[in-house]
């Protein structure tokens, strides 16, 4: 038996939440004694996979179709999934991943969970634990197919290494038919997004206006963070949305989430539960913020910002 | 032009959520339901096209009656018809599959749902309905602009954007980007009036089976109390973060 990940790649190279894809296929794979079968598109750095406990790995070269094409990726990886006979199958939870995922699962006739966000506590028929109510709950599910697609939350399983010695195969790309074609894709470069990030710098509307967010970029910057913001400063234009945290917005689930000026109401709590650490700095002593980080600090986050990015800089050196 | 528009009746965002009979369902006592947000954005969006180029839009959910004022609603913003099928949801795959059955036969151009909702998150109804009706599929869509045939998209992904082009028919998920916060329509007095002059049909098709079941809910653990740091003592910070969270 088989079970296969879908490892994901940015301008070629394999991502972070690709090597923890395959991580907790691995750890599957180890318990059932399943072979791992990865697959990945127009991957240039796939030597790192030996790290991660691939067994197998199908680089398919979509030529000049350059862009994410659901319809050409999903197909191709149908084929293989047929040709192995993979009976479980783990995506991510990226923007890609959650894309794939449900598209698939009708091609292959398998059922699909999303929101995963641990190993299965059961096999045959499988049985995940997964959050719910945007990270207000969590709930266990049963998958009632043969076969199931898995969407593992990133950051929920981490990196796990294990040497093995990969065998290296080329896969086949089948275009799709349908009529929706990228054009253009338009990525801010060298930032790092919500997604990827093991550390967020949010900020609310305790920062008074757009001119003030050099105090978040600048802690962001020294953290090699990524920022965000809650929804009344997207909703105002002061940032734009894809920051945009909570309930009606992204989730986070960094291990740092770093907060200012944002007062912790319910919607945007939701959307970072599943971030491991959070701190808070706010004025107001009373913001329900508090009752929800690790730490806090209550204060005017125009002094105590500033001097904590100068610290952390002054650490670095 | 007719554009069938998806809606899931959830929980208000400021709702506490709680579990009965023993964890395995969810208790709806005293919680009020709201249209979906991402579906509101994309209802707005289907009004647009109603009041521009005079496109016929319906509204259609699946679950039992308790979902009639939220589709009451959605003809008091301005939606021409409402549709409710008669089946208590049980997951994604059987709520896309029940809606392709009806999608069938009655040729949509264009079918929106949204990004996912925000009960169960799934993110799965609008790419499993689109590929069971053999239509492109669009998630995360934040543009969208029809000439003709020809529909001009755009996809929000991981740190930027993505623009696309397809003809229709097509399926979208909606996410605020869409239209913006500020252009959600509240229904007015005249709008409610109408409401009750629109048709509300209701269809009991046939049970389909669903592809995963809910064994139990849990809430995540209570949480200790914050540490508070004093705001002159901001090194104490950086060495808790350090040396007890180890997240620096
Ligand atoms: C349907 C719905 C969905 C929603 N979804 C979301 C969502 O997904 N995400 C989201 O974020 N919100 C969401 N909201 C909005 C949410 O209810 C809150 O209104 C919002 O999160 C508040 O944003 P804020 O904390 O930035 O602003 P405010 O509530 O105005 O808080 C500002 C905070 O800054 C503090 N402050 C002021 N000055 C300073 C200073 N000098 N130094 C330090 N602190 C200072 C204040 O004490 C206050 O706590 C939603 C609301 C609705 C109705
Ligand atoms: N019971 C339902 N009836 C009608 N549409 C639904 C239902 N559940 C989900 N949808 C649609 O599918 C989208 C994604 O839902 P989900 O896959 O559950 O996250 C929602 O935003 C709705 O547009």
């Amino acid at each position: 038996m088989k079970i296969l990940a879908f490892i994901e790649s940015q301008d070629g190279n394999i991502k972070k939440t690709g090597l923890e894809i395959a991580s907790y296929a691995r750890a599957i794979a180890d318990e059932k004694g399943f072979e791992l079968v990865g697959v990945g598109f127009n991957i240039n750095n796939s030597k790192i996979l030996d790290s991660y406990g691939v067994d197998k790995f199908y680089n398919i070269e979509t030529k000049e179709d350059t862009f994410f094409n659901v319809e050409s990726y999903s197909g191709s990886i149908s084929q293989l999934i047929e040709k192995e006979k993979a009976s479980i199958i783990v995506v991510s939870s990226s923007a890609d991943g959650r894309y794939l995922g449900p598209i698939l699962s009708v091609k292959i006739n398998s059922a699909y969970i999303s929101n995963v966000v641990g190993l299965p506590t059961k096999y045959d028929p499988i049985q995940v634990k997964c959050s719910c109510f945007t990270n207000k709950a969590y709930n266990e599910s049963k998958s009632l197919k043969d076969r199931v697609i898995l969407s593992l939350s990133s950051n929920s399983f981490g990196l796990k290494e294990q040497n093995k010695t990969c065998e290296y195969l080329k896969g086949t790309y089948l275009s799709s038919t349908k009529s929706l074609k990228v054009t253009e894709v338009d990525r801010l470069k060298g930032e790092v997004t919500i997604a990827d990030a093991d550390i967020v710098v949010s900020g609310g509307r305790g920062l008074k206006g757009p001119e003030n967010w050099n105090l978040i970029e600048d802690l962001a910057d020294v953290l090699g963070a990524a920022t965000a913001c809650s929804k009344p400063v997207s909703d105002m234009g002061w940032r734009p949305h894809s920051e945009h945290v909570g309930q009606t917005g992204k989730p986070v689930a960094s291990n740092l989430y770093i907060a200012v000026g944002v007062s912790g109401a319910i919607q945007h709590l939701a959307g970072i539960n599943s971030s491991k650490v959070k701190v808070v700095i706010n004025n107001d002593p009373e913001a329900p913020f508090f009752k929800a980080a690790d730490y806090g600090i209550v204060g005017d986050a125009f002094e105590i910002v500033p001097k904590l990015t100068e610290k952390l800089k002054a650490r670095k050196l | 032009m007719n554009i069938l528009v998806c809606i899931s009746c959830v929980p208000d965002t400021t709702s506490k959520i709680n579990f009965k009979e023993g964890n395995s369902s969810f208790d709806s006592q005293g919680v009020q339901f709201v249209i979906n947000p991402n579906d509101e954005f994309g209802l707005t969006r289907a009004i647009w096209l109603q009041q521009k180029s005079g496109a016929k839009v319906t509204v259609v959910t699946v679950g039992d009656e308790s979902c009639d004022p939220i589709l009451i609603k959605c003809l008091a913003i301005g939606a021409d018809q409402a549709l409710r099928v008669n089946i208590q949801a049980k997951d994604g795959f059987q709520v896309a599959s029940v809606l392709s059955t009806i999608c069938k036969d009655k040729n949509y151009d264009l079918i929106i749902t949204g990004r996912e909702s925000i009960d169960y998150n799934g993110g799965m109804v609008g790419g499993i309905l689109a590929t069971l009706c053999e239509m492109p599929y669009l998630a995360n869509c934040i543009h969208l602009e029809i000439d003709g045939k020809n529909v001009d998209l755009q996809r929000e992904i991981d740190g930027g954007k993505e623009s696309l082009k397809a003809s229709l028919p097509v399926v979208i998920g909606a996410q605020k980007g869409l239209v913006e916060e500020k252009d959600l329509i509240i229904p007015n007095m005249r709008g409610i009036m109408q409401a009750r002059q629109k048709p509300l049909e209701v269809i009991s098709p046939n049970e389909i089976k669903p592809a995963t079941e809910i064994l139990t809910f849990k809430k995540p653990d209570e949480k200790g109390p914050v540490k508070l740091v004093d705001s002159d003592n901001i090194d104490e910070l950086i060495k808790l973060l350090e040396i007890e969270a180890k997240v620096l």
